[in-house]
């Protein structure tokens, strides 16, 4: 595995060269928006992207919560985290092309809302990991998960209704892509799937040597208290 | 099942007896949420339309935020003199203590917004449009669906640093969808615009859903070890 490593991150770096020339060179000047719409090249795949990621998480909570497997726990933690960060892409790119084709940066649209809930809910989960540093705080943390995953259909669902209630703002429903934007589009999704897999990858492999270290620092300072071992056992889960 | 609703009703008039002779989170829940009240009937100063169009909001924030200071002292109680370890260590069900603790964190917020409604009404001259008796399913359906998931992650967020801050983080973003019904069908059956049921609905949806998953998984957050 470690050898492949390389050969697929430069891999990926020439996908995301040839995407962004594809994007901004390529791909020909969208008729009513300019280039402005360029900026879809990159929404759209971060998004896909973002919830690739997040659905790795859930996957990994469930493994996690019927094996007890730290590995599965190790990717939902490098998975959440690379995910809030295509997630926060998505949500900074989508008002700045918001702003100059509907003429308002933000509406309470169905995608908007349950892509910003849904970075809500993630944040809120990062947030859970970095508070609790205890030996619980996997199971804590992938219950959080399912708990999301079952909140984000009914979000959609609530905002989908809300939204055919009331008058909204265009959307860019254009039907189909011309054959050239449709090309770069699609090697920009792949570029950013092979990147996200890329990163998520990387931080995996550092969740694993994070731990590998902290249980050598565990284990060494064991071995230093040796003379004393019954004081040197952390029992402390229940006195707070 | 015998057992399971006996020990169930055995925690729930424990607590019920704590609260009432402390009334620790009934008092501190009653007074924060007049305060509520009286700091945005300062901030907004509506007409009678208006108010029936912002109403449902500012009640169920302030129910909301009433309920996180209620949450925060239900499991509190149980981590003194090691209670909670000795539920853990005991054979009675987990599922017990979940259904007591929500069920009584349930009449505590009931309580409260039986004596906040009627506050409400006088302050913002509130007088509802639509069928106001379907404003009792909504509040019934959408106090459990706070209190459920609340109690949950006040359970969750136990042991974690800084435990009081962390409730309404993780309690928050997942409420969206039940608020967003609440605030809806609240301000559909005052104004008298059109019908709530979609919005009852929804609630109902999200109180089977989240129930089902509190209860599935209640045990695996108690025995987190």
């Amino acid at each position: 595995m470690k050898r492949i490593f390389p050969i697929l991150c430069f891999v990926t770096a020439l996908l995301l060269v040839y995407g962004l020339y594809q994007a901004l060179v390529a791909a020909p000047t969208e008729r009513t928006m300019g280039d402005v719409q360029r900026i879809f090249y990159y929404h759209v795949p971060s998004a896909w992207t973002a919830f690739c990621l997040f659905f790795t998480n859930l996957f990994a909570s469930i493994v996690y919560l019927v094996r007890r497997n730290p590995k599965a726990d190790a990717l939902a933690v490098a998975s959440a985290e690379v995910g809030v960060v295509f997630c926060t892409i998505v949500l900074i790119t989508g008002p700045i092309w918001a702003r100059p084709v509907w003429g308002i940066w933000w509406t309470w649209d169905v995608r908007l809302t349950t892509t910003l809930v849904l970075w809500l809910i993630y944040v809120a989960y990062l947030v859970l990991r970095r508070f609790s540093d205890t030996a619980q705080t996997p199971v804590l943390a992938a219950v959080l998960a399912i708990f999301g995953a079952l909140d984000v259909p009914l979000v959609y669902f609530s905002i989908w209704f809300f939204r055919t209630q009331h008058p909204q703002p265009v959307m860019g429903n254009g039907g189909s892509l011309a054959p050239a934007m449709l090309h770069a589009f699609l090697i920009n999704l792949l570029a950013f799937s092979c990147f996200g897999a890329m990163v998520c990858w990387s931080r995996f492999c550092l969740e694993l040597l994070k731990r590998e270290v902290e249980e050598a620092h565990a284990m060494e300072s064991l071995a230093g208290a040796g003379a004393s071992p019954k004081t040197s056992l952390p029992l402390s889960r229940s006195s707070r | 099942m015998n057992s399971l609703w006996s020990l169930t009703w055995a925690t729930l008039v424990k607590d019920i007896r704590l609260e009432w002779r402390s009334k620790d989170a009934l008092n501190a829940m009653l007074f924060f949420s007049l305060l509520v009240v009286v700091i945005f009937s300062f901030s907004f100063d509506p007409s009678a339309e208006e108010s029936r169009q912002i109403a449902g909001g500012l009640v169920w924030v302030a129910f909301l935020f009433a309920t996180v200071v209620a949450l925060n002292q239900t499991w509190a109680r149980e981590l003194r003199n090691h209670v909670l370890d000795a539920y853990r260590v005991s054979p009675a069900p987990p599922n017990s203590l979940f259904l007591a603790k929500a069920l009584g964190n349930f009449i505590f917020v009931a309580l409260l917004e039986a004596v906040m409604t009627p506050l409400f009404i006088v302050f913002y001259n509130l007088r509802a449009i639509g069928p106001a008796w379907e404003l009792i399913p909504v509040g019934i359906l959408g106090t459990w669906a706070l209190v459920v998931n609340g109690t949950f992650f006040a359970a969750l967020s136990l042991r974690t640093r800084s435990r009081e801050i962390m409730l309404p983080l993780l309690l928050f973003p997942i409420s969206i969808p039940a608020i967003q019904g609440m605030v809806e069908a609240t301000r559909i059956l005052l104004a008298g615009d059109g019908s709530a049921r979609f919005w009852i609905v929804l609630l109902l949806t999200y109180d089977v859903v989240f129930t089902t998953a509190c209860l599935g998984l209640f045990g695996t957050i108690l025995h987190a070890e």
